[in-house]
């Protein structure tokens, strides 16, 4: 009876993720095998996450914001506190108003967030034939099912996904044909390709690299305490486990004396 | 009152306390002595466990209080500071996510146990009563709180949850402008949601003191389904049981971790990470996995139920699936009336177990229906198993307390265990 109670549970558990994959739309997502934070010692590789930013500056910021990331942030990806500071000086952020009442243009400082393409959703559509660009700081947790890996699956293969029409599929006017996006028409053109990016450390310069790199950062912008956590995790099973022995060790030892 | 004779516990200022004030007298009596059944099994640690899912959701709830902002403006912003820049946010946030989700399992655990071993009879009607009443308080307020990361699927659950109560005749719609404060969930809705998701579990908190107060009145039920006859049936619950809980629970924490650590966002939506939006509705509008069986009896009521040879209509589908999904909840506190069968344990009651068994797997199905788009097999599956949810209480029940024979029960408590080899 105690079996057919924990398959009921996991039976339930199965029907979530059932109800996940129905709201995708049955396009089979690939599943990377390549990530370096996924599974239970999961951690970013900080190379990785850099070229990654990279990429999200020379090409995805010309159209996406990034607003829940401010520049001190980015230490986590390795950069120096200098090397932060003159990344900022780059942007200007409007501030104020100041003593005279005047709204003044200033360069961004390490705790100002990374100023977005737009200064509005209207104006992000006026550029883009109608459609919004959606922000990037949670895409990757946004998509998907819920299944750690699967938002980040999903914005890797949609950025491979750009391929040419079956016959017979028309595109509409101002629309992509992308074979994993949902109804495979996308407002976005196709932003990568091999050689767009020049990579500084030696690595290849091709599609399936800048891909694998700006989902690997975008996943960082989305659980940024995605290592600590599984490392506390860690911490907390081994805790756990100590107590579940103990405890059952106890109770037997209490439970003994009953005859 | 104390009986003049009692002796205080304690010595010193805890005898003096207890003399005027008995708390440490009642404390050793409810925890230390208070007689259990000798015979309990592994299912009955999960009303400890609710117990546990209270307190760790009332506590991470209050930190969370602490660093959220209930406006529309800054909700959403106010959850990923949180899970950003407040220090352990990321944590205590997935630990008040996930506990909704465990809660609500250990609770129908609860439950499912009390169906099976049937708990529910006399005398334990109330504490039956009292426990559905929680129930009821922990969806009102679990859904509360879903609406409060102001995510999607938080806006568009509010936005069709609240409209359930339009179908009510006359007074529906009006009724739905004041629940949400203005002409749609918008900030009013918002504001009053989080007053109320931080008010409701402290009155859950109540009802479970009334619940344990009905509990130790006469005691937990147990495998057998028979009361306590002689001393050695029982043992003190202290130190049998509260080792046994800290085991149960060491066990519960250990998956309730993994969540935590490796899943977090597994039993959440995806959607709920993109900031609300009253201009883009999601492609399927799905409540919490916790709600998907009410969800799919919500949703089976198709038929409009007109009064015959005429066009006036009675009950439109909308009010028939709202009447059906709260009847699904109100029908359990009827149940100590509906199941008179003088044998609690479905242990010995070998025509009432398969129709337990088939009604948990209805649940289960109706939970399957309730994730789906209601599309094709799903609408009829859907039916049909609504149709069993009450068939199971209105007709089954009351048929079986008829015609099922009543077995004889063993002596007591402590002549089957004590006849079988011991057993840790």
């Amino acid at each position: 009876m105690h079996i057919r109670i924990y398959g009921l549970a996991l039976l339930l558990a199965f029907s979530i993720n059932q109800a996940a994959d129905a709201a995708s739309g049955h396009i089979d997502i690939p599943k990377y095998k390549d990530w370096t934070f996924t599974g239970v010692t999961g951690t970013f590789d900080k190379h990785e996450l850099q070229r990654g930013f990279q990429v999200y500056r020379e090409v995805c910021a010309t159209c996406h914001s990034l607003k829940y990331i401010a520049f001190r942030n980015l230490e986590d990806l390795g950069y120096t506190e200098n090397e932060i500071k003159a990344l900022a000086a780059t942007y200007s952020v409007i501030d104020g108003p100041n003593d005279a009442g005047d709204m003044f243009e200033r360069p961004a400082r390490t705790s100002d967030h990374i100023p977005g393409p737009y200064a509005n959703d209207q104006q992000a559509r006026v550029a883009n034939g109608g459609a919004l660009p959606p922000d990037l700081s949670l895409i990757t947790k946004a998509r998907g099912n819920g299944l750690e890996g699967s938002g980040s699956n999903y914005v890797r293969a949609l950025l491979e996904g750009y391929t040419s029409p079956p016959a017979g599929f028309t595109v509409m006017n101002g629309m992509y044909y992308n074979k994993y996006f949902p109804g495979h028409q996308i407002a976005m053109p196709n932003p990568l390709s091999d050689g767009v990016v020049s990579y500084a450390d030696g690595s290849p310069e091709t599609l399936v690299q800048y891909t694998k790199d700006v989902t690997a950062f975008l996943t960082w912008t989305a659980e940024p305490h995605l290592q600590r956590r599984k490392e506390t995790g860690l911490k907390v099973f081994v805790y756990l486990a100590f107590l579940v022995v103990f405890s059952y060790l106890a109770k037997k030892k209490v439970w003994s004396k009953l005859h | 009152m104390l009986a003049p004779d009692s002796k205080p516990a304690g010595k010193g200022v805890i005898a003096w306390i207890d003399h005027r004030l008995p708390i440490f007298t009642f404390m050793n009596h409810e925890l230390n002595e208070y007689p259990t059944p000798r015979n309990l099994n592994y299912f009955w640690n999960f009303g400890s466990l609710s117990g546990v899912m209270l307190m760790i959701m009332i506590i991470s709830g209050i930190v969370l209080a602490t660093h959220y902002t209930g406006n529309t403006q800054m909700a959403f912003q106010s959850v990923e500071r949180i899970m950003r820049d407040v220090n352990g946010g990321w944590l205590i946030r997935y630990i008040h996510a996930n506990g909704a989700s465990m809660f609500f399992i250990v609770v129908f655990v609860h439950m499912f146990r009390g169906l099976y071993y049937g708990s529910y009879k006399p005398p334990r009607e109330v504490l039956w009563g009292l426990g559905v009443l929680i129930l009821l308080l922990m969806m009102a307020t679990a859904f509360m709180g879903y609406v409060l990361p102001w995510g999607q699927m938080s806006f568009w659950g509010a936005t069709v949850i609240t409209n359930l109560f339009s179908a009510i005749p006359w007074i529906g719609e009006d009724l739905v402008t004041w629940l949400w404060g203005g002409f749609s969930v918008d900030n009013p809705t918002l504001t009053r949601f989080f007053a109320l998701h931080y008010l409701m579990p402290f009155l859950i908190l109540g009802v479970v003191v009334l619940h344990l107060i009905a509990l130790h009145r006469f005691g937990s039920n147990n495998p057998l389904g028979i009361d306590i006859k002689e001393k050695k049936d029982s043992i003190p619950f202290h130190p049998y049981y509260t080792i046994k809980d800290l085991f149960g629970l060491a066990v519960f924490l250990l998956v309730f971790a993994g969540f935590i650590f490796y899943q977090p966002n597994y039993l959440g939506h995806p959607d709920n990470y993109t900031p609300a939006n009253p201009m883009v509705t999601p492609a399927h509008i799905v409540p919490e996995w916790y709600f998907l069986p009410f969800y799919a009896i919500l949703r089976a009521f198709t038929l409009n139920i007109h009064i015959p040879f005429t066009d006036i209509m009675l009950i439109d589908a909308k009010l028939g699936g709202v009447i059906c999904m709260f009847g699904a909840v109100m029908v359990l506190f009827f149940l100590p009336a509906l199941d008179k069968h003088p044998v609690r344990s479905a242990k010995f009651r070998p025509y009432y177990r398969p129709f337990f068994w088939l009604f948990a797997i209805v649940c289960v199905i109706l939970g399957y229906v309730g994730s789906q788009p209601p599309e094709g097999n799903m609408v009829i599956i859907g039916q049909i198993c609504t149709a069993w949810y009450f068939i199971h209480f209105l007709v089954v029940l009351p048929v079986l307390s008829r015609i099922e024979p009543v077995k004889s029960l063993p002596h007591s408590i402590s002549a089957p265990v004590l006849q079988q080899p011991a057993r840790a």
